[in-house]
């Protein structure tokens, strides 16, 4: 890539927008040579930690004997609560509920005590299991299907979504239909597992490079738990082996624990989690329970709503008031509702406190929307797809009287009808509807089913504040330009997205444009890359510096050469000013001799948006993404296993930045989203002990389990309505609903056992014993 | 008997020859090329095995003199168990001419990685699998893949990658294939028939120099740690600190890697891996080649031993309920001491089976069905691959001229303390016609010889239906042959 003579008669740069350009560290991911935290030589004389777990799910510290932790092999120091020197906590809403190490209690098993810091992480390890720690038991609440939703505690106030009257619509429905849905949660399982590393500085600073999704919050949290100020603490991470959201907030504690001891013990100290450490001590996506109560006409019109989402927040707040918020948000997913009424339950459980993971509860809404579409479509003894168009919101361009969602924002730019008639027809719904009703009827044992489900995802951070970013672009007096941004990178390819809209703005190669690792240091106070923004921010603010360093060009441009400034214009790899045309390398070297700075920090938020929680109401979200799935699969009815046939996928990310970096992010979230769905199952046993806390006890979807015709394509007709980043579309976390897909499909499969005329009501994940006992309820049913 | 000792661990390394004095027995090979030698480009994803993100290539020498390459988990495999072998990494994958190698060009031209922490170990199955099968369909690559997670792609893309290794270059220019003559005779002459022993006060890591050494020296240290695969045993280490010294590494003992087949009998050493024993046992009992494809993911089957899969007498262990219905026998062997018996008698109870101290399992004798008998064997997981069993059922019958059951053998994993025969079921078809009616019948007994646990693999209730409903399928699959009576994800043979 290393490319110093940039073409200057080339129509067109290397790499700008819209270019399908290959990831910027696959020639290093190939090569083993591209660096994560743990990869980091490390300084001489780094020390390792070990954590000490609670045993219990909910108790009182009686006592906690570490003498033998302390004596043994290579343990240089054993850190508790005390040992930490500010606040012991770190909720990222700053409500002290969620200790750096336990003090007094502990709220679940897994919870960490104590933290053993050795010469190797073997020793620590080691050692960590030494603890005397004796408790006083008391009770715990680990699931929440049997939880009383109405007095139960919550850990942060509920939500409640209301418009028009629900009771009343109910009330006068002439079909209604109410029931209950357990709703799975599921963990990360980013391939790198949490890691920090925290090397002293003189007086009070401290650097820590970290696999975080958000780096200022992991900063804040370390001065937090230091008690020194943000400025003496730097977080930097060039990038993560994966997130999903499970680096937002969870990467927190390593990171302060990491930072606690290198003060403390003034060396480099490492936290990494072993694999079932991991899955134990840090948060997953939420599970729920659905109540709902729908009433609607006889053609299958839904005409009011009630709802109930519970969610296992677990111990302490984290992200669960927002995460229950977004599951409303999305309880439409892309149907309209008259009458409706939502709310959460953000509920207390001596589980691990759940957290963010792409989709941050919008997918887990919409499960509940595509349970009520099943119970309509059984109801009225339609083909669920007939009782979804019935539902959509109006197409875009539509001025009707059906775009209000729950929160009363007008759905403006709605496409899914397209998406939809589309995908029919290039997956031949129809035909192959037909030939499954076929092969059913003849095929004793193994039944097929099919469902196509639509996706509309909301965009933007609820947290209005968090709509923000900044960048930082230098360009050097050789041309070559350095780029920074709050952004993350864990795979989805931000950086260079990033990098094609700073090589756009200048005209120049995208191999001139320097990618640089996240920090602190460089670009402050950032949103954590979630809620799929990464490049919708990060690319406005360094598009917004590029933009300032060129102006400035522009500027000395027309100034030297006695030209207008609209007679200087950028074309590839050199500018045009005036009648002649320099490279863009000697402008900039010109610029400097002229002093002209060549240095800009960019800026951008989000316009438009504006949410009042208190009163439900608001424009939540800048804009809608839009996609749908169509599944088909195959079951065995003796054992509930299943394959996937086939899917076709069609999604709309605007005008794509880079479109095989979104049909990559497409084709990961619909299979992380059909694992979540089907195969991966996390299990408490009646202690609640996670069980399933590794990759031989909990499944996520192999290569094999992928389906086994698989066709995803972009719409390329759609741009976004509103003037985004070159009018593209997030694409990060649209995609995982499409998982939902599978889970009709089963439920279709399923359905043909009592002739499609009982809504299976399949629960999720819809693993083969979960689609075997709703075999033998149908079966029940249809002999009852 | 006299044997050499040696007490020093030779292998090589990325072409280097390696020699270690200073080597623990619980020392995996994962955290020794990290960190003792700074090789970080193999990542440690799980530690168990199980995600494949420490995949790296250990060549090492068959019985019949040939090298072969396969893909390991460094996790869990043992720096003891490396004597004589050449382990490769990515970091010596296609570095040496400055370009990238066709599996790592293939990856980045088809977008394989996002994150690319999983990537490496991608890299090392695919070189691996092209390196035998240099135009893999999909189902061998799929297979080749089982044991290597990835949690960002989808693996759409590396399937495309892997479709189109070839097309970057042949494998007649590979420098593990080109040099391969020149590995043997150099991984040959570090084959000096010595007993590696390396000991200091606290810990003993042994590598016996033959099967008969290797008997005395258990028969001597009857509670040392036996290790084949390590694909149990590295777990105790990674996951349960366990203290596991003095430790005997076996996988290198040719004697112990025979298959023979003689007078209807298939004879397996402990030692033979399940790779290894696949073509054999799919030849002459076609029903274990998918059973053995589901067992692990590659890296574990290139290690792992059906002899340890008894020998640790788990109930979940995939083989033992196959190898019952077949009425396989066990040889045990304690010093020069040998005697066989059933292998159903050697699962005594949870955790104790019919083995005294200093004794080992030798070779496992599986008779081949006779053609008219039905054999079949089915495994009921969550997940279809690298998935431990919920359930497993094996079947194997004879029918008598008259369409009545003359003989059926019937034995279930995941249902009790240990692999277990299913006496009632069995006993309410012997003598009965083979109907579905008969069948029926039968499924009632199942509560008489099972009373499954719940755990998070699956419920009580679905183990005892599933354990039912596979009966019936076995019926289905050996009187109907027009619909299917399970689903599969690749079209028959």
């Amino acid at each position: 890539m290393n490319k110093h003579t940039p073409d200057l008669n080339a129509e067109k740069i290397e790499g700008g927008v819209h270019a399908s350009i290959r990831h910027d560290s696959a020639h290093k991911h190939v090569a083993g040579s591209a660096v994560y935290i743990d990869d980091i030589t490390e300084p001489a004389g780094t020390l390792h930690a070990g954590l000490g777990l609670s045993t219990v799910a909910h108790g009182i510290l009686k006592s906690v004997d570490l003498s033998a932790v302390r004596a043994a092999p290579g343990v240089v120091d054993v850190l508790t609560h005390e040992d930490v020197p500010g606040v012991n906590d770190i909720s990222p809403s700053y409500m002290n509920d969620d200790p750096v190490l336990a003090n007094g209690k502990v709220e679940f098993h897994g919870q960490p005590i104590f933290c053993v810091i050795a010469e190797t992480r073997e020793q620590a390890r080691r050692a960590a299991r030494l603890a005397k720690i004796e408790y006083e038991e008391l009770p715990a609440d680990i699931d929440i299907w049997d939880l009383d939703v109405k007095t139960h505690r919550q850990v942060v106030t509920p939500l409640t979504l209301k418009r028009g009257d629900a009771a009343a619509a109910l009330e006068s429905a002439p079909r209604r239909v109410t029931g209950r849905m357990r709703l799975g949660g599921q963990d990360h399982f980013y391939l790198e597992g949490q890691v920090s590393l925290a090397v002293p500085g003189e007086d009070d600073e401290v650097l820590v490079y970290c696999s975080t999704q958000g780096p200022s919050e992991t900063q804040h949290m370390i001065a937090h738990a230091l008690g020194v100020p943000s400025n003496a603490v730097t977080v930097e991470v060039r990038r993560m082996g994966g997130g999903f959201g499970g680096k937002e907030t969870q990467a927190n504690q390593c990171a302060a624990l990491a930072a606690i001891a290198a003060k403390k013990l003034k060396r480099a100290v490492k936290v990494r989690l072993d694999r079932d450490e991991d899955m134990v001590a840090t948060g997953k996506r939420h599970d729920f329970a659905i109540d709902y109560d729908v009433g609607f006409d006889d053609e299958g019109r839904i005409l009011g709503i009630d709802y109930t989402f519970a969610l296992r927040a677990g111990f302490s707040a984290d992200l669960s008031g927002p995460v229950g918020d977004r599951a409303l948000f999305h309880c439409d997913n892309a149907y309209f509702f008259p009458h409706v009424h939502a709310k959460s339950a953000p509920l207390y459980t001596n589980t691990v406190s759940n957290t963010a993971f792409r989709g941050f509860g919008g997918p887990q809404g919409m499960v509940g929307a595509e349970r009520v579409i099943d119970e309509v479509a059984f109801a009225v003894g339609k083909d669920p797809l007939d009782i979804r168009k019935l539902n959509f919101y109006d197409a875009m361009g539509v001025e009707g009287e059906r775009n209000l969602t729950p929160y009363h924002q007008k759905v403006e730019d709605c496409i899914i009808q397209r998406i939809v008639a589309e995908l029919e027809e290039s997956a031949d719904y129809a035909g192959r509807r037909k030939a499954i009703a076929e092969f059913n009827a003849k095929s004793r044992i193994v039944k097929r089913g099919l469902a196509l489900t639509p996706v509309k995802f909301g965009i933007s951070f609820t947290k209005t504040e968090s709509n923000q970013a900044g960048a930082l672009v230098h360009v050097y007096t050789d041309g070559s330009v350095h780029m920074n941004h709050g952004g993350t990178e864990m795979g989805q390819g931000l950086h260079l997205k990033v990098a094609q809209v700073v090589a756009e703005e200048f005209q120049i190669d995208l191999d001139r444009v320097k990618i640089t690792a996240t920090t602190t240091a460089k670009v402050p106070n950032t949103s954590p890359t979630a809620a799929s923004s990464g490049a919708d921010l990060n690319g406005m603010a360094a598009q917004d510096a590029a933009r300032q360093i060129k102006d400035r060009l522009i500027d000395f441009a027309a100034e030297s050469h006695q030209v207008p400034r609209e007679q200087v214009v950028f074309l590839p790899n050199r500018v045009r000013i005036g009648n002649i045309e320099v490279s863009f390398n000697e402008l900039v070297k010109k610029a400097y001799m002229a002093r002209v700075q060549l240095s800009a920090a960019g800026f951008y938020k989000t316009p438009k948006i504006h949410w009042d929680r208190s009163k439900g109401r608001g424009h939540a979200f800048y804009y809608y993404a839009y996609g749908a799935a169509c599944s088909e699969v195959s079951v065995d009815t003796l054992t509930g296993e299943y394959i996937v046939e086939r899917t076709d996928i069609l999604h709309d990310t605007g005008r794509s930045l880079n479109k095989i970096i979104d049909i990559g992010q497409i084709e990961g979230g619909f299979i992380q989203g059909m694992g979540w769905l089907t195969t991966e199952e996390l299990w408490w046993d009646g202690k609640g002990r996670l069980r399933t806390h590794a990759p031989s006890t909990y499944k996520i979807p192999l290569a094999s389990d992928r389906p086994k015709i698989f066709n995803v394509a972009l719409t390329d007709w759609s741009e976004a309505y509103e003037p985004t980043i070159h009018r593209s579309k997030a694409v990060g976390e649209p995609p995982l609903p499409l998982g939902l897909a599978v889970l009709h499909a089963l439920s279709d499969a399923v359905a043909s056992i009592a002739d499609h005329k009982i809504c299976p009501r399949l629960d999720a994940p819809a693993t083969p014993e979960c689609v075997l006992m709703a075999i033998e309820r149908l079966r029940a049913q249809t002999k009852g | 008997m006299a044997v050499e000792i040696r007490s020093e661990l030779r292998f090589i390394l990325n072409g280097k020859d390696v020699a270690l004095r200073d080597v623990a027995p619980d020392h995996t090979l994962l955290d020794w090329l990290r960190l003792s030698r700074l090789l970080t480009g193999t990542k440690e994803g799980c530690a168990e095995g199980d995600c494949g993100a420490c995949t790296v290539l250990v060549g090492r020498l068959t019985p019949a003199g040939g090298l072969v390459y396969e893909g390991v988990n460094a996790c869990i495999r043992f720096m003891g168990s490396l004597d004589g072998c050449h382990v490769v990494t990515v970091e010596h994958v296609g570095a040496r001419n400055g370009h990238l190698h066709p599996v790592q060009q293939a990856m980045v031209d088809y977008h394989g990685s996002q994150c690319g922490f999983c990537t490496p170990g991608f890299v090392m199955s695919l070189y691996a699998l092209w390196m035998q099968t240099p135009n893999p369909s999909d189902q061998q690559i799929e297979t080749a893949l089982q044991g290597n997670l990835c949690r960002c792609t989808g693996y759409e893309p590396i399937l495309r990658a892997a479709r189109a290794i070839s097309s970057y270059g042949g494998t007649e220019k590979d420098p593990l294939l080109t040099e391969r003559a020149t590995m043997i005779a150099r991984l040959k002459a570090l084959r000096d028939g010595a007993r590696v022993e390396i000991a200091d006060g606290k810990h003993r890591l042994v590598v016996p120099a033959s099967l008969d050494d290797f008997a005395t020296l258990l028969e001597a240290s009857p509670t040392a740690t036996v290790v084949a695969g390590s694909t149990d045993v590295g777990l105790w280490v990674t996951k349960h600190m366990r203290d596991i010294s003095p430790v005997v590494f076996i996988a290198g003992l040719d004697e112990l890697k025979s298959i023979t087949v003689k007078d209807g009998t298939v004879s397996i050493g402990a030692g033979v891996t399940y790779t290894e024993a696949l073509d054999t046992l799919s030849q002459h009992i076609p029903a274990l080649g998918p059973l053995i494809t589901r067992i692990g993911g590659q890296q574990v089957r290139n290690m792992g031993t059906i002899g340890g899969n008894i020998a640790n007498g788990s109930p979940i262990g995939d083989t033992p309920p196959a190898l019952i219905a077949l009425a396989s026998t066990l040889t045990l062997r304690k010093g020069s001491v040998r005697r066989t018996i059933r292998l159903e008698d050697y699962f005594i109870a949870y955790g104790k089976q019919d083995r005294q101290p200093g004794e080992f399992v030798e070779a496992v004798h599986v008779p081949v069905p006779a053609a008219a008998e039905k054999f079949a064997v089915y495994k009921v997981t969550k997940r279809r691959d690298e998935d431990i069993t919920a359930t497993l059922g094996a079947f194997r019958m004879a029918l008598a001229a008259d369409g009545t059951v003359a003989e059926i053998c019937i034995a279930y994993g995941g249902m009790a303390a240990t692999p277990k025969r299913a006496f009632a079921v069995e006993k309410a078809l012997v003598g009965q016609p083979w109907t579905e009616a008969t069948v029926e019948a039968a499924m009632e007994k199942y509560a008489d010889d099972y009373t499954p646990l719940t755990d998070m693999r699956a419920t009580a209730d679905y183990r005892a239906l599933v354990a039912k409903n596979l009966l019936l399928r076995f019926f289905m699959e050996t009187t109907s042959s027009d619909a299917p009576a399970q689903v599969s994800r690749y079209e028959a043979a």
